[in-house]
């Protein structure tokens, strides 16, 4: 994966009114292969800094310390040309999928537009045919979709509209930050599926981030666990699940529910 | 078994649209026990959230209750005076909702917001009583004079269960009560909601997604599928024997620390509530369809465990079985 994260700090506050500095970041560093595709999760709960580290990796911040790199350059200082390359290669899907619309625009510019202008559609017909099947890997019916305002469809189905789009540029990687939260279940399953896809089938590496560990262990190949902005544990998703060693991963792992109700989960005396 | 403590017959709720009238819940019936766990499950737009808003009254215009009864007390929910309706909201059948982040008032302290609630309702509150209920459901009774941006998430879900409960209600409806929380802080809310429950002795209807939660908490679960309770039964039995072919689904499509790589979802579309499909409303995903079911919608079938089931084959799957 050609995007890196060298020892990052990101300190926020502080500055005019000498509020304290809170470190959103403790120095994380995010190396991986650079060879061959790669899909990673970083798990963690609500301030752990895994939106701060989606934030690095998409250049919508620069760390205090430390540096993000983009084909081994630093992301600070790309010429106009691989700053294009970035931003066509690396794809967003952001977690708060209402404050990343346009509201003023139908759903179609947004998967439209990129399409012919990335050059993957000559034709509108061609970009059409591309948004429909892309909006269809995600189960959103293109007729129903297309055509539509942003405040028109719900929280789940802006979240698949993102991903949908993400997948239709066949970008390098993509960066997820809670992109099936607001998804029911059992749609999730097919959103993960066509990411995991897109990995294994289509070479493109991903950075899942998510507080859910079940569908982050299907999807990655290696998970970051986050807390306090730091790394407490990192390695081989199957083996960090199946034996965490830091007693945070041991929580989050005992936090969710075997899907069968003769397993006890400890949630209190069950009437049998 | 005990009389019900709630009795839904024949819900049936509308949304008037610019595209048409939208058929949200479609005859719902079924019965909850006092004590009893009832989970409401099913996709987006299945109707889960709009039943249990439809027990208390609570669908806004453009939606509307067009018929059924939902009975508590002796007194018609459906039909009742809004006088009777304010006693029995809160004071019945409680909501905890959805968004505890949104659900608080932001301009009050805690303390003001049971003062409200008891105060509705004519009945006393003593700060003894409030630090009673917050520390029922783990809260340190300091919370009282905070306001409610000050509370985490966590601790915000913990005061609408709290408050939920103050007036003793026999019955609480539970909307996604922890979707909105990090898993640590998911288990330790329901675990807080299900011991009040019980020391309560109040029955809860808990409206989710998660069949994996469901499997953990309820103890009879109800799947819905384009506004109709497909299949309704004891959570031991359905999950070792699902008789609706989207109720097996649904549980097959859970994932869980097995293989990696594999995903089960479920294709197709929810269909469109608008224009639902002629017959089963989950024929055109089901593996299972036949002629009949694209031709006729199955009457809710009774199966000796006690199940309700519609699904043209759900006796055949029993009798395989």
């Amino acid at each position: 994966m050609p995007l890196e994260v060298e020892g990052a700090v990101v300190e926020f506050g502080g500055g005019l009114f000498g509020g304290r500095r809170k470190q959103a970041l403790r120095g994380v560093t995010v190396r991986l292969p650079a060879d061959r595709p790669h899909v990673l999760a970083v798990v963690g709960e609500s301030g752990s800094g895994k939106t701060t580290l989606t934030r690095l990796l998409l250049g919508f911040l620069r760390p205090t310390r430390g540096r993000v790199l983009w084909r081994g350059r630093d992301l600070a200082s790309l010429d106009a040309q691989a700053r294009r390359d970035y931003r066509r290669d690396v794809q967003a899907v952001f977690q708060d999928p209402f404050g990343a619309y346009n509201p003023a625009y139908r759903v179609d510019r947004m998967m439209l537009l990129p399409a012919r202008r990335f050059g993957l559609a000559a034709s509108g017909e061609e970009a059409r045919a591309l948004a429909e099947a892309a909006l269809s890997a995600v189960g959103l019916r293109p007729a129903e979709t297309l055509g539509r305002y942003p405040h028109q469809l719900s929280g789940g189905q802006r979240q698949r509209l993102m991903v949908a789009r993400a997948i239709m540029l066949r970008p390098k990687v993509i960066v997820a930050d809670e992109p099936v939260s607001m998804v029911d279940a059992s749609l999730r399953a097919t959103i993960l599926e066509s990411l995991w896809r897109l990995r294994h089938e289509a070479g493109m590496s991903l950075v899942y981030v998510t507080h859910d560990l079940t569908t982050a262990y299907q999807v990655a190949d290696t998970v970051m666990v986050m807390r306090n902005g730091e790394v407490v544990e990192e390695g081989d998703v199957e083996q960090v699940i199946r034996a965490p060693r830091h007693p945070y991963t041991q929580e989050l792992v005992a936090a969710v529910p075997p899907p069968d109700p003769t397993i006890d989960w400890g949630l209190e005396d069950r009437v049998a | 078994m005990s009389a019900p403590v709630l009795s839904v017959r024949d819900l049936v709720v509308e949304f008037a649209t610019s595209r048409g009238v939208a058929h949200a819940v479609n005859s719902v019936s079924f019965d909850l026990e006092p004590g009893e766990r009832l989970g409401l499950v099913g996709e987006s737009g299945s109707g889960k959230t709009t039943t249990a808003l439809a027990l208390m009254r609570l669908i806004r215009p453009p939606g509307r209750i067009v018929g059924g009864s939902v009975v508590i007390d002796g007194v018609d929910v459906i039909a009742a005076a809004t006088a009777a309706l304010r006693r029995l909201r809160g004071a019945r059948i409680a909501l905890v909702p959805q968004g505890a982040m949104n659900a608080l008032n932001p301009v009050l302290t805690i303390a003001t917001q049971f003062e409200d609630l008891f105060a509705a309702h004519g009945q006393p509150c003593t700060r003894a009583r409030i630090a009673e209920l917050l520390a029922s459901v783990g809260l340190d009774p300091g919370v009282a004079d905070r306001h409610p941006h000050e509370l985490s998430g966590g601790m915000k879900q913990r005061v609408c269960i709290a408050l939920a409960v103050a007036l003793r209600p026999a019955v609480i409806v539970a909307d996604e009560p922890t979707s909105a929380l990090d898993v640590i802080v998911q288990k330790q809310v329901l675990r807080t909601l299900a011991r009040v429950q019980r020391e309560l002795g109040a029955a809860v209807v808990m409206v989710g997604h998660d069949m994996g939660l469901m499997a953990q908490f309820a103890h009879r679960v109800g799947v819905m599928y384009a506004g109709r309770l497909v299949e309704l039964g004891d959570v031991r039995r359905i999950f070792a024997d699902p008789r609706h072919p989207y109720t097996r689904m649904l549980i097959d499509s859970l994932p869980g620390f097995g293989q990696r790589g594999v995903f089960k979802g479920i294709p197709g579309v929810a269909p469109s509530l608008l224009a639902p499909p002629p017959g089963c409303p989950f024929h055109p995903r089901c593996p299972r369809a036949g002629a009949v079911c694209s031709a006729e919608l199955p009457p809710p079938l009774d199966l000796p465990d006690g199940r309700i089931v519609r699904c043209h084959f759900a006796q055949e799957a029993a009798d395989a079985a």
